[in-house]
């Protein structure tokens, strides 16, 4: 059950308290692997970390090299490093920033695309560029899900907006809509 | 008659194309990527495929082949990796704190950086060590396994544009002195001073096809086994291990380990956060 699906969810401006929402919103049976990047500084000492462990049930890490993906657990990509998925693992890259970002959403969604085609379900939340609407037009074209949230309901609607110019969106929620819709993925594919 | 393909879906047409791109390119040139982590690796063979204006990946593996221009653009897209002076700060804070006392005890330094790519970690590492009075006594080894990014970590001139993040990330870092004092600025770059080139040797070394060239006392492989997979990277723990001295330090990226890799009992942690290890068996 593990290994062949996963969340991916992408952010940048007004993430923290998105993510806050998102987080808190999952329930104790959501058995997915949930993947977040969150445009951040290359700056060490950000606590984001512990921030949103405090916010969530699942365990909250910044996966190393080669990490094991597990169902039931929230990786947040680490500061100046893209993130990427195999099967099966996390890999990481300095490759360099892909508009101006490492972490770039665009980076994880297509390496998930490509990972785990069907079995990726991509999350845009607010933010202020463009990144990620690429990735998830992949995501899409891998047989994927896209969820949006709904720009109206963001703090920056730039990022949603992309997002739906670039792929149709399965869902444009608002954003304390995302969390329960996720739910319900995870009972479904239980059953 | 075959009329379907086997496996349905262009992902596992590019995953195949891809393989037979890397095996080609490995029997005609020698140079061996059919070991590096799959993701980051399609990655730089799509960017590949699009600067070189074809259309697939077979189309790429046709021009790699006959058009060594080509190969030379390839391999210089596999290994530009973006690091910056002092990155991670905290690293050599605690090389400082931890490592220096262990190196005073030696007469003499060799220390090996593994996959410098331009250079940046490696005069770094120069600056920290002239500061510790130590560098007149160490010789850094600084490899690559492309020509063109040695080439511009020996000149060592870097864009003036990242001095502000440099000399913040040298504070942080420990420096003791003012990091201006480093280089000259000229127009839009720097040129690091040639004291800190004295002890420096930069060479060609290949850590898929290449074996063990020396003994050293530091081995600094950060943030470039990322880039391999499990059964590459069990050879350069390996290769590592086989280099260094007993009690030599070794130091990996801040989001790699030597949790499962073949010689981890083989150290012991010195500094947990900052990934750096001392040779014990």
């Amino acid at each position: 059950m593990t290994g062949e699906r996963v969340v991916v969810v992408g952010t940048s401006t007004g993430g923290l308290a998105a993510m806050q929402v998102l987080l808190t919103g999952l329930a104790e049976d959501f058995a997915w692997p949930l993947v977040l990047v969150q445009h951040r500084s290359k700056e060490p000492g950000s606590e984001l970390c512990k921030y949103l462990q405090r916010c969530c049930r699942w365990g909250v890490s910044e996966p190393e090299d080669k990490e094991p993906i597990n169902a039931g657990r929230v990786y947040l990509a680490p500061r100046d490093y893209h993130l990427l998925i195999e099967r099966g693992n996390f890999a990481l890259s300095t490759e360099p920033p892909v508009y101006f970002a490492r972490p770039s959403i665009d980076v994880l969604f297509e390496s998930a695309a490509d990972a785990y085609g069907g079995g990726v379900v991509g999350v845009v939340l607010t933010g202020a560029n463009g990144d990620g609407a690429r990735g998830l037009a992949r995501i899409k074209a891998a047989g994927g899900l896209a969820v949006v949230q709904d720009p109206a309901t963001a703090l920056a609607p730039e990022m949603p907006r992309a997002a739906l110019d670039a792929a149709a969106a399965d869902r444009i929620l608002p954003l304390e809509g995302i969390a329960p819709f996720l739910n319900t993925l995870g009972r479904a594919a239980v059953r | 008659m075959v009329e379907r393909p086997l496996h349905g879906g262009e992902e596992q047409l590019e995953e195949i194309e891809i393989g037979l791109l890397l095996e080609g390119v490995f029997r005609y040139y020698g140079a061996d990527f059919r070991n590096y982590a799959p993701a980051s690796l399609r990655r730089r063979i799509r960017e590949s495929v699009q600067r070189e204006g074809v259309e697939s990946v077979s189309a790429l593996q046709a021009k790699l082949l006959h058009d060594a221009a080509c190969l030379e653009r390839f391999l210089h897209t596999l290994s530009i990796n973006v690091t910056s002076m002092f990155r991670d700060p905290g690293f050599y804070l605690a090389f400082r704190a931890k490592i220096v006392p262990l190196l005073r005890t030696y007469p003499f330094v060799r220390i090996w950086h593994a996959g410098c790519s331009t250079g940046e970690e490696v005069y770094s590492m120069a600056i920290l060590l002239q500061e510790e009075g130590l560098y007149p006594r160490c010789r850094i080894y600084a490899t690559d396994m492309n020509p063109v990014v040695l080439r511009k970590a020996r000149e060592g001139i870097f864009p003036l544009a990242s001095m502000q993040e440099y000399t913040s990330n040298y504070m942080k870092g420990g420096g003791k002195g003012s990091f201006s004092d480093y280089y000259t600025a000229q127009y839009e770059h720097v040129i690091f001073k040639p004291s800190l080139k004295e002890n420096l040797v930069f060479s060609e070394h290949n850590l898929v096809t290449d074996g063990s060239f020396n003994e050293f006392h530091v081995i600094l492989c950060r943030n470039v086994m990322i880039y391999f997979n499990k059964t590459l990277q069990k050879r350069v723990h390996n290769l590592i291990y086989e280099s260094l001295v007993m009690f030599g330090v070794f130091g990996v990226g801040n989001k790699e380990s030597l949790r499962f890799t073949p010689r981890e009992a083989e150290y012991e942690e010195l500094d947990a956060d900052n990934r750096l290890y001392r040779k014990v068996r």
